[in-house]
């Protein structure tokens, strides 16, 4: 049986062929693609990794890879690590007694306060440590007491489990505890060293049988961040934290003595060149040299102080590593071009509906569907759809081509998992499609192309730019990232904002504060709130 | 006759010289070609004048202008000397969105006679094109001027009143209640940026004869810079992409501080929209003259 004359899918082919037979819609929609792709390119065109030279001179030059986890995840690896292997299953004890520490209160920078002043920062480490070797980015377990967030359990980087709340001192000392059986670590706990509290456990994959054991501290740089209007600048020195530890027993087959390293170790400060600074920077820009060693006098190191005790100074981060401007580009960062490719489809999108206006198509068009919900309907699916097609192929082309060129510049690109990268493309091409509906229906609304198109693109670009590169501090802008239709940029987003990592997660550094699809989610809403509206008007307005 | 009677009564004080509106009648017999550049301004004001959407558009761009500055101005502290805020910027930030309003109108102004065939009428009366864009964009910056006189005007009175209650003290190293001869400079080339907005969006629209195309190219053009600049790291490319930027190049304007380390000095930037502007003008122009309308 032949499908009546009035289908819906009749309809949308109606409304497929009216979109493809438009020369100037296709055009807008290759423009879309290619303008989205192109904008893109201009991030590895116009960017290069710049390091001194032995002369002195700037050049280009390859920025080097930070180290990573089993996974991939750049991490920071740093610490000072008073140890002894552990051969086999076995455990380690330890009572933390103090926790000091100095840190910058300038930031380091030239222009501001040089001297460290005392005081923890809130994710200041000092704890116990089990880990696969000493090279930077091999698995671990820790026990660690925090400036501000109490005792926790962490472990391969990405791991944080909560233990005892409050600061650690001579009167609330710590006892912390790592039991090794097989692969699975477990961390405990103890205000008394009697009664233990279980933190959480964790199994890290393929641990050798020899591992190192024993107490570390470690310290995050603190940095001071100005944002200021088409850029900020970051002035960043490290700190120092000290552990005072006593009771420190290993438990199990422990040959060898104590490693009690005079001066902290690690990767030393990853540093991927000054050559990415961000616009008006300022000294001290990211990824600007740092140097632990800056104040004569204090140097991270450990002291014996009896058979079962040190004092260990630490500079550094135990920690997943924040992508950061100027020691490397997002993946995110290829799909500039979004805003382009959204505005060549926001006009296209408006035209379908206000060109039947124009030509007084749209009374044949409503005379052949008296339905005029149906009308809306198609249109909204292929325009769409069309969106969609579009966004992905624009994606998918802009993502891999943009990312290959920064790497053959020498430059860094931050680790994104697959899934995360399947998101960035998926989600791009579903934001132009839900952008797209939103501007038909605006067009419906205010059968003004003019007014429609910029009516949606002032919601959704406006308040992005606002956000983004504006004078707008960082409460508003992500007030404005969750609330306008920008919100669904967050579906780009492929860094992950650590809790366990002091940065500045805004939207100017391209953290969002909404999950990437719910951010969608608020640009859905905004469109099927329009799209309600458009569909009752063209019901009751005459054509 | 009738059109002359029109005329003249639609607008007694503009009967200085012959009237060229009058070609068959018998008083004047003057040919339309003729036609003063008066007479095609007094065409444009009539047009936009009498449209409803005018009144809408210039009061939607002050207020969306007022109240995004007057948003930022609550929102933005300073939180002690060398905080690096610019109290221009912050108080006048509501241009960013007043301009788009300003866009819509000046590029309705020229792409709705396109829409409605109006514009072989207009051409019939004043076949000199250029006079008629010439006009269009005279009578679309005067309105821009008076709208974003009152829109900057109101917003500098709001931020004056509001920002030396959030840090912008002497103490913090800004001048005393902040008037000074930058703020007065930032606040007269904003009205001066928004002019110069509707006039690229005249010649842009000119260029491309439809209102939403003319729309998503102007905005484009406005808003696409900043996030491209976001993604240039070297920092001399970025730098050259704000000053070429017609919006970020644009607002140095409004800069009242650290002027030595903006890439463009105030008027230069400007100047660099003044480029855009009349650089789309011409273009604008050039493309009435050769195409059919």
């Amino acid at each position: 049986m032949p499908a009546p004359r009035d289908g819906f899918a009749q309809l949308v082919h109606a409304e497929w062929t009216k979109l493809r037979t438009v020369r100037g819609w296709m055009i807008g929609l290759v423009v879309a693609v290619v303008l989205t792709v192109g904008i893109g390119l201009l991030g590895p065109a116009g960017s290069q990794s710049e390091c001194g030279r032995a002369d002195g001179s700037q050049g280009p030059c390859k920025m080097q890879s930070p180290p990573k986890d089993a996974a991939g995840q750049e991490v920071t690896d740093q610490k000072t690590f008073v140890r002894r292997t552990l051969s086999g299953d076995g455990s380690i004890t330890a009572r933390l007694t103090s926790m000091v520490g100095k840190y910058p209160a300038g930031g380091g920078s030239p222009t501001g306060d040089q001297g460290l002043v005392d005081g923890v920062l809130p994710w200041s480490k000092a704890g116990i440590l089990v880990k696969d070797g000493t090279a930077a980015g091999s698995a671990y377990a820790a026990v660690l007491a925090t400036g501000a967030h109490g005792v926790r359990m962490q472990y391969d980087y990405t791991g944080d489990l909560a233990g005892l709340p409050g600061p650690v001192s001579a009167a609330a000392p710590r006892w912390l505890r790592l039991t090794r059986v097989g692969d699975l670590l477990t961390g405990y706990d103890s205000v008394d060293g009697s009664t233990w509290t279980r933190i959480g456990s964790a199994r890290l994959g393929g641990l050798p049988h020899d591992l190192q054991v024993g107490v570390f501290a470690a310290s995050p740089d603190y940095a001071v961040i100005k944002d200021s209007f088409g850029g900020s600048s970051v002035t960043s020195g490290s700190s120092l934290a000290t552990g005072t530890f006593d009771q420190v027993a290993v438990t199990g087959q422990s040959p060898g003595e104590w490693t009690v390293p005079a001066n902290g170790e690690g990767n030393g400060p990853w540093n991927g060149g000054p050559g990415g600074g961000n616009g008006p920077g300022g000294p001290g820009g990211p990824g600007a040299p740092r140097n632990p060693d800056s104040t004569p006098g204090s140097h991270p190191g450990a002291v014996a102080t009896g058979a079962d005790a040190f004092t260990v100074t630490g500079s550094g981060d135990v920690a997943p590593a924040s992508a950061d401007e100027g020691s490397g580009k997002t993946l995110e960062s290829s799909l500039a071009g979004t805003f382009a490719g959204l505005i060549a489809v926001v006009v296209v999108a408006a035209l379908t509906m206000t060109a039947e206006y124009r030509r007084g198509l749209i009374r044949t068009s409503l005379a052949a569907t008296p339905r005029r919900g149906r009308l809306l309907a198609a249109k909204a699916t292929v325009l769409g759809a069309a969106a969609f097609g579009i966004g992905l192929i624009a994606a998918a082309a802009a993502v891999p081509i943009v990312t290959a060129l920064e790497r053959n510049k020498g430059l860094y690109v931050f680790h994104a998992s697959t899934q995360a990268e399947i998101r960035l493309i998926v989600g791009t091409a579903a934001l132009l499609a839900v952008a797209a509906v939103l501007a038909l229906a605006v067009a419906t609304i205010v059968r003004r192309g003019a007014v429609a198109v910029a009516a949606v693109i002032v919601v959704i670009v406006v308040p992005y730019v606002l956000a983004t590169a504006s004078v707008l501090p960082a409460g508003a802008a992500e007030w404005l990232t969750r609330l306008t239709p920008a919100a669904a940029f967050a579906v780009q987003q492929t860094s992950t904002p650590w809790a366990q990592v002091t940065h500045v997660y805004t939207p100017s550094n391209g953290y969002f504060p909404l999950s990437p699809w719910v951010g969608l989610a608020v640009l859905g809403l905004y469109a099927a709130a329009a799209y309600a509206l458009a569909h009752r008007l063209l019901g009751r307005r005459d054509a | 006759m009738t059109a002359s009677a029109l005329r003249t009564g639609a607008d007694p004080g503009s009967g200085s010289g012959p009237d060229p509106g009058a070609g068959a009648g018998p008083p004047a017999p003057r040919h339309p070609a003729l036609a003063t550049f008066t007479d095609a301004l007094h065409a444009e004001w009539t047009k936009l004048r009498t449209v409803a959407g005018t009144a809408w558009l210039l009061a939607a761009a002050v207020v969306l202008t007022v109240g995004l500055s007057a948003a930022s101005a609550t929102s933005v502290t300073c939180d002690g000397p060398h905080c690096g805020e610019d109290p221009g910027t912050v108080g006048l930030l509501g241009v960013i969105l007043g301009q788009a309003v300003v866009a819509v109108l000046a590029v309705l102004a020229v792409a709705d006679e396109y829409t409605t065939g109006m514009i072989r009428v207009t051409f019939t009366a004043m076949p000199r094109r250029e006079a008629v864009l010439a006009a269009k964009a005279s009578i679309v910056a005067a309105l821009t001027g008076v709208a974003g006189l009152v829109a900057i005007a109101a917003s500098a009175g709001v931020a004056l009143a509001l920002l030396p209650g959030n840090g912008f003290t002497a103490a913090n190293g800004y001048g005393p209640h902040l008037t000074t001869a930058a703020t007065a400079r930032a606040a007269f080339g904003s009205v001066l940026y928004l002019m110069l907005v509707a006039l690229l969006a005249v010649g842009v629209a000119a260029l491309l004869r439809d209102s939403a195309l003319a729309i998503g190219a102007v905005l484009g053009l406005l808003y696409l810079f900043p996030v491209v600049a976001m993604v240039i790291s070297n920092p001399v490319w970025h730098r050259h992409a704000l000053q070429l930027a017609p919006m970020q190049a644009g607002l140095s304007i409004q800069n009242t501080i650290n002027l030595s380390h903006q890439p463009l000095s105030p008027w230069q930037g400007l100047g660099v929209l003044a480029l855009w502007a009349f650089g789309a003008l011409a273009i604008g122009g050039l493309t009435l003259r050769i195409r059919d309308a």
